[in-house]
This record gives C-alpha cells, structure tokens and sequence, in this order.
C-alpha cells in the first residue's frame, strides 16, 4: 500500500500493457497478482456474457472476465495462446483474459494524457482514466474497479 | 492484554471447569467414591469463585461459595453424596453455569431458584439430609449413627489418628474433630513484591477460611533513614480457626510459596489419640513405599514404583477413612511396617509423591488455544496441495507411458505423505462430542423436573470426534429430540410401573464412527410410537389418504412431516408445532440423515449420521448440457431412468413422471440453469429423485450419472458472487471447478419462483 501509494506521488508508476483484439490498454502492476495461460472455463449459470466462468486458481475459485467483451468489443474466442492476467480488485481476485501481454512500462503521471472526447459511450469512459502515447502506440488506461464494478456483478 | 482479554481467559476456562464439575457429579452420581473426584468438582468450583472474585462478580462468588462449602463437607466425609444430595448438587452446577453465562453476556438469572438452592446447599451443609438417605455408605465413619451437623461430634473415633494424617498427602480430611486453630506464619521476601503479589490480598483470602486474628510483626522495621524502599520488612502472625485444613491454607500461598517464609503449625483442636490406638500412628505414614525406595530426589525414582507406591497411599487413605473393621487391616500393615521409620519422613515423601502426582495430572493433555482462522487457512491450503498432487500425479501418468520411473514412486510417497497431512489437519478441527452431551444431561435433569418423570441419561461414546461446525450445529436438534424423547417417549413413573418396568426411564445417548461418518443414536425404553394416533393425525393433516396402506416403518417417519405432534396436550416443553421435521431440516441442512426405529411398549430410537465434516461433502457427479455439476447425495432419495410411457405433458410446459403410481413433477436442471434453450428428452437422461426443503418430492432431470464422491466445497462468494441455485463449488481430481447444485432452490425455481433468470439474462444480453 505504501509502496504503491509512493509509487502514484513521486514521478514513477509502473504499469503492465497487454493487448486485447487490436487495441493496447494497461493496468497499474501493483494491482496484478499473476499471470497464467488459459485453461478452459466452467461455465457459470446466469452469468453475463462476459462472464466466461470459473476456473482452479491452486485450489480457490476464480472468475473469468472476457475483457474485449465487457470493454464492448468483439467476444474472445480463448485458445492456449491467450493469456489470464490475475488481478486484485478490492478484496476479491478475478482473472482477465486478453490477448496477450506486451510490456512493463515506467511512466510519470504527466504522460498520462487525457481521455479523448471521441469515446462516446458512458460505459466505455467510465474505466478509462486516460491514454498514453508510447512509440507511436496508443495505450488506454484503464480501472479496474470499474471494469469489474460490485453493484453490477451482485445484480448478476 | 487488557482486561476484557483476561475475563474472555477467565470465562473460556470456566466452561473447560465446569464441565469437569458436571462430568465429577455425574461420577459420584454413577456411585463413584474416589476422594479424586471429589477433590477434582471441589477444584473446579473452587477455581470458578477465585476467578470471579478477581473480577468482582458478586452473585457468581456467593452462590460458588455456598456450593463450595457444601462439596467441602463432603470432601471431609461429614456428607454422603446419596442420590439426593447430588441431586441438589447437578441443579447447582446448572445454575453456577447460569450465573457464568450470566456475568459474561449480561442477561439474568432465576435468581427465586439460584436463592432456594443457596438454602438447598446450607441445609446440607449443615446436616440437614434431605429423606431418609442415613442408608450408611461404608464411607461413612461407624460412630455417625445419625446424620450430624457441621459442628463437629466429639472426636472418639478409634483411626482418628489414622484420618489425620491423612491431610499431608491430600486425599482427605478427618472424619469429624474439632475446629482446629492453626497458626501461620508468613514473612514475605521482597521478590514476593516484586512479582506483584500482595500481601493484604493474601491475608484476606485467608480470613475467608475461617475466624482468623492477626498480629503485624514490625521488629524488623529499621529507621526511616535506613529503610530500603524495595525490602520487605513486615511479618505476620496469624492465629486461624479453620476446619478447611492446612492444605487449604496453603494453597491460599500456593503462588506466593515461594517468595516467603511461610510456617503453618497446628496449634490446637486435635484431640490427643485415645490411648490405645496409639500404636497405631505409624500405619499411615508408612506402608511398604519406604522399604522401597529410598527418600530421595523424586527424579530417580520409577515412575511404576512412585505410581505404585501412590496406589498405595491412596488405598491406605481409602481403607484408612473406612469402618472399623479396617483397624485389623492396619494393624497388619503396621506390623509390616518398621516402626523405628520416622513420621516425618514418610510424610514428605508422601507429599513428594502427592505433588508428583498433581503434576502429572496437570501435565496430562497439554493444550494450546488456536485462532480457528488459522486452523482453517491450514485446512485450505492442504486442500489445495491435494488437488496439485492428484493433478501432478495425472500428468506424469500421462507423460510417462511405462510408469516405471523413479518419478512415480516419488510421488506414490508424496500422495501418501499428503494423505496423511489432509487426516491430520482435519483433526484439529475434530472436537470430542462430550461437549454437546454434557449439556444435554442438564436438559434431560430440567426436563425430568417440568415432566415429573424420573429420567436417566447414559452417554456412550462422548469421545468420538468431529469437526468443529457440526458440533455447533448439532446441539440444537438433538436438544430437540431429547425434549421429545423424555416429554413423549417416556412415560410417567405410574404407568411405567403399571407396564412393568422400572420408575426410572432411560434415555441413553451414543456416538461412534461409522464408515466414515459420525452416527448419533438417541435411544429412550418408553413407549414407542403409538402408530395408530400417529396414523390418526396424518389422516386428519391430509397428509395421508385415509386407505393408505403404509408399513409401520413408513408411519414411523410420518412424524418427520411438518406439524406433527402427538402429545394429548401442548407442554411447553414440547409440541409446539415446530416438530421432528425442524430437526430433519436442521440435520440435513448439515448433511446428514435421520432415521427413526420404534418397537411398541419398548421405545424408539432415532439414529442420526452426519458427516464428519462440512468441508466435504458427498455428492453425486452429474453431466447436465456438458457441464459437470455436483448433486450433494443427502438430497436424492432415488435414481431412475425414465421410461416414455412414465412421462406425462402437463398445462404449457410442465411435464410429470409417475412413481409408483403418484405423481412427481420433473425438473430440468440444463433449463433452470439456463445451460440450454429448450427442454431435453426426459428419456434420454437420468431422473434425480431429491426431496426439498419444502417437504415435496421433484425428478431432477440430468443427462447422465458419472459417479459418486467426495467433493472439498470451495466458496464461490469469495471472489465471485452467490449465484441462484448453486451452493458452492469444488475442485475435481482433473482440476477443473465443478458446480455443486442447491436443490432447494432449483426446485423452488421450478415452482415459478423467479431463479432471477431475466434479469440474468438481460444483463448477458
């Protein structure tokens, strides 16, 4: 906590960059846990569509999140190529699948630069916290608190 | 630590005393005499009012006080535990438990019933023998022809020397003498401060025991410019008139022995021996230990020879406390034993042996209390090494064809290794029963009095072990049963002796394990089920068709329906609608089983088998629209295989199967599970026969059964959310998760009540 928290004030912050379809976003590393390959999903009952199931983390249970899905893009068909990234959010641990993972990037607050106004939806400006410019690349930052929001997944 | 801490301590370990209070009594109850069991429910209350006194808990201290000096006067043999004393005795442990809860969650007492047991307990300490149980105990000395009251009977005993001496190595007190004065005195050291002990708290703790003068010795008082702050300098003298013994006085010093001179001398209220017995003196100081062995460090000594020589010891205080006729006995013994041996000696080395023995008694069961957080995180994470071991195990089979490798045997000693860690670790959650079947002696006792029938309890097998949780859970309905099994199953004392048995019924309670699981059978020799009121009843519920033709064991298990009672009125005990189908529920919600097996004019038996653990669970390992879910097998009564002809459309989209000529709605698991769109083909699977919560019976369509196991259940709320219509997950041997199914609520889904599926489903969309 108060590395992280170090982390966000002085100039460094460190973030993982994966890619999901032909986008690149990223997520603060503090918040990462692991990084597995796929293995298939049991699927849930009444679960939203991005809700790709449950899968054996080393004995506990954890849910899969179709993140192209549930960021409004085309649903992930999984293969052994895609990746899970395990991540923390609040006190409970949840799996993203993306595509793959491309990089670890140090960067200081400054280059985080502002949303831009074309992201029409709501939902979709609701977990992006910004982008970045790395290389010619564009990266979206984004929150994870807000992919995988409590309300929602309660009503689910 | 703050002070809350020390209470919680106080109060954890004053359950741990009184139920070594209640399990003493119900010895002595059972016509154990053994001065030790005595001794131990002296400790134990004696223990609860030091405690409570430390935290001025007022009405606990009073009430253990009153009880205390009653067991006192039976410990010095001046009251016989008859039936009727320790009758008094097991209320007043009831209510010392009342006051304990009490003092800890607030809440009150019966405080009309704890103040008539206060008298209770006085009448009996002084004399006052409730009936005519004078039937003379051997124990009893032979001049106590008549009850007798506190004050002692003038001594005239002819062993009274004998029972003197006894008081050196703690078994017990002098039959009856004289209150006797001794004097003590006490210089503490300075470490005595030091260690935060107090010399006033010590001296009022000895006023307790009886009248008591004090004189302050100041002599050594030096003057103030050269007094040492941090010296003690005060000694006391005190003259106390006690007939609690030296060992009670010592043992008000018992942590402070150390850090003072302490001198405790005998200075009067002892009879001088009659005459004639004095040759008697030496008999119980000796015996044959001190030809034994010698007076040495107690280290060198065996341990078979101490424990002997103890055996010894407590024979002769037990013969030595008997009748006269014993006096021959010890006259023999005496001329064994070397006169010349010195008294002193033989004491010392009895008090060695008796201190040994404490001990070693103390010694016995070491405990440590655990967080069960952390037992449970250990639990988890060997849980998990099992499942990482089966999966290494499946994939180096896969990997290695000729299975001959080092490899395999490497991990053939790792699976055992696991095993082994899995049984133990689930064994520190395994607690005995005893426990649970403690209390419910007391709630047969209470119930026995509201009923005004004379009630013996038998447990058996209060050591079996199992897990935690279901200990907690259990105590509820088999309060139930025993409630039903005393105010319905057993009959008064009249008609008990009209039917020729004895006044006294029987419950008898047993635990034991069996393949694998704990089974619990309440057994009471009343009168049975009357089958044709239960029959009656049922008919009048509609819960039966008046021409059903039903079996006795069927009518047996009528009464596990809702509503049933069959008590002629409604006591408060019992009977208040909310019947055995409450304790079905409750025993199943644990997953577990109840049977009930009557024999008309001998009584019934209820046998309950529960799992060990409600960490696993045994289920049924079902395939539904390709996925693998987990039905728990305590839910399905039966398995079947449809047949087209049995398959009958009903309104829209309801659809029924005939059983035996009733029939039972079928429910399909892929569609309340949304796992599929459309109904499946009730022919081509498999019906899943399961009784519901709600008492009816529905078919659970399946596609097919792939076996039976035991299955870890892992939350899903941990990391996901609770989803309608599964209980939990688990982990299979291949590593996959697998759902285990709610049948309660599938089948509640499939009444029409919403399994929330729209709004699921919106939400997907």
């Amino acid at each position: 906590m108060t590395y992280a928290a170090k982390n966000l004030t002085t100039d460094g912050r460190e973030l993982i960059a994966f890619r999901v379809g032909d986008q690149e976003f990223c997520v603060n590393v503090m918040s990462v846990r692991e990084i597995r390959g796929w293995t298939p999903a049991t699927a849930m009952p009444h679960a939203p569509s991005y809700m790709l199931g449950i899968i054996n983390l080393r004995g506990a249970v954890l849910p899969i999140i179709d993140l192209s899905a549930r960021l409004g893009m085309k649903p992930a068909e999984p293969t052994v190529r895609h990746v899970i990234i395990v991540a923390q959010v609040k006190s409970q641990v949840v799996g993203l699948l993306v595509d793959a993972v491309s990089d670890i990037l140090t960067i200081t607050d400054d280059k985080i630069q502002p949303t831009p106004d074309v992201i029409s939806s709501e939902f979709e400006r609701s977990f992006a916290r910004g982008v970045l410019a790395i290389e010619g690349r564009l990266i979206c930052l984004i929150e994870l608190e807000s992919v995988f929001p409590q309300e929602e997944r309660e009503a689910a | 630590m703050d002070m809350n801490e020390i209470k919680e301590i106080f109060f954890q370990e004053c359950e741990e005393q009184l139920a070594e209070l209640e399990s003493g009594l119900l010895k002595l109850n059972d016509g154990d005499r053994d001065p030790e069991t005595v001794n131990a429910v002296f400790r134990a209350v004696h223990s609860i009012k030091g405690g409570a006194g430390a935290f001025g808990l007022d009405d606990l201290v009073s009430f253990a006080h009153v009880f205390e000096t009653t067991l006192d006067c039976v410990r010095s043999n001046r009251l016989d535990p008859g039936p009727e004393v320790l009758k008094v005795m097991l209320k007043s442990a009831d209510v010392l438990a009342d006051l304990t809860n009490a003092a800890r969650d607030g809440g009150s007492v019966d405080e009309a019933r704890s103040r008539q047991l206060i008298k209770e307990l006085e009448a009996l300490a002084n004399g006052e023998v409730p009936q005519a149980s004078a039937v003379a105990e051997p124990v009893a000395p032979v001049s106590k022809a008549a009850p007798v009251a506190v004050a002692p009977v003038v001594n005239d005993e002819g062993f009274q020397p004998v029972a003197f001496s006894f008081d050196d190595f703690e078994t017990d007190e002098p039959a009856s003498m004289e209150m006797p004065t001794y004097e003590i005195v006490f210089k503490p050291k300075s470490d005595l401060y030091a260690k935060g002990n107090d010399a006033t708290l010590l001296l009022r703790d000895l006023s307790r025991l009886g009248e008591m003068s004090i004189h302050c010795d100041m002599d050594t008082l030096p003057s103030l410019d050269r007094l040492s702050p941090e010296t003690a300098y005060f000694s006391w003298k005190v003259s106390l008139k006690t007939d609690k013994g030296e060992d009670a006085i010592r043992t008000v010093f018992e942590f402070a022995e150390w850090d003072c001179d302490l001198d405790v001398s005998l200075v009067s209220g002892e009879t001088a021996p009659v005459g004639e017995e004095l040759p008697m003196q030496p008999v119980p100081f000796d015996l044959s230990i001190l030809d034994d062995e010698p007076v040495g460090p107690i280290g060198v000594i065996e341990e078979e020879e101490q424990l002997a020589a103890q055996q010894e010891i407590r024979n002769a205080a037990v013969a030595a406390a008997g009748t006269a006729s014993n006096v021959l006995q010890m006259a023999q013994s005496a001329a064994r034993a070397p006169a010349e041996k010195s008294a002193g000696a033989a004491a010392s080395a009895a008090a060695q042996s008796a201190a040994a023995q404490q001990a070693a008694a103390s010694a016995a069961t070491p405990t440590i209390r655990v967080d069960l957080d952390r037992v449970d995180r250990l639990i988890n994470l060997v849980g998990e090494l099992v499942i990482n071991q089966a999966m290494l195990s499946q994939s180096v089979v896969e990997n290695d064809a000729n299975g001959t490798s080092s490899i395999n045997m490497g991990l053939e000693e790792l699976q055992q290794l696991t095993r082994e860690i899995q049984d133990s670790v689930m064994a520190i959650r395994a607690q005995p029963v005893k426990p649970v079947f403690q209390r419910m002696s007391r709630i047969v006792r209470e119930i026995a009095d509201m009923t005004g029938k004379s009630v013996r309890l038998i447990t058996e097998g209060e050591n079996t072990e199992v897990d935690k949780t279901v200990i907690d859970k259990l105590a509820e309905p088999l309060t139930h049963m025993i409630r039903n099994a005393v105010d319905h199953g057993l009959e008064t004392p009249e008609k008990r002796l009209a039917a020729g048995k004895s006044a006294e019924g029987t419950v008898r309670l047993t635990a034991k394990h069996r393949s694998g699981r704990i089974v619990i059978e309440l057994a009471d020799d009343g009168a049975g089920i009357n089958r044709e009121k239960v029959r009656q009843k049922a008919i009048d519920n509609d819960l039966i068709a008046a021409d059903a033709n039903l079996s006795d064991e069927e009518i047996d298990n009528l009464i596990f329906h809702a509503g049933f009672s069959t008590a002629d009125k409604i006591s408060d005990i019992s009977g208040r609608g909310v019947g055995m189908d409450v304790v079905k529920r409750s025993i199943q919600a644990l997953g577990g089983r109840i049977n009930i097996s009557s024999k008309p004019g001998h009584g019934s038996v209820f046998t309950m088998s529960l799992p060990l653990t409600l960490a696993v669970l045994d289920g049924m390992v079902v395939t539904v629209a390709n996925q693998t879910l987990v039905v728990p097998l305590t839910a399905i009564v039966e398995t079947l295989q449809p047949e087209a002809a049995a398959i009958h459309s009903f309104g829209s989209n309801q659809r029924l199967i005939s059983i035996r000529n009733s029939f039972c709605p079928l429910v399909d698991v892929g569609r309340i599970l949304n796992f599929r769109a459309s109904q499946a083909n009730p022919v081509e699977g498999v019906a899943l026969l399961v009784e519901s919560e709600g008492g009816g019976q529905r078919a659970l369509m399946v596609d097919a059964i792939q076996g039976q196991r035991q299955v870890v259940i892992k939350s899903l709320e941990a990391n996901y959310t609770h989803v309608p219509g599964i209980a939990a997950a688990t982990i299979l041997g291949d590593g996959r998760v697998a759902l285990i199914l709610d049948v309660d609520t599938i089948v509640a889904a499939s009444r029409g009540q919403s399994l929330k599926p729209e709004m699921s489903l919106a939400a997907a969309g």
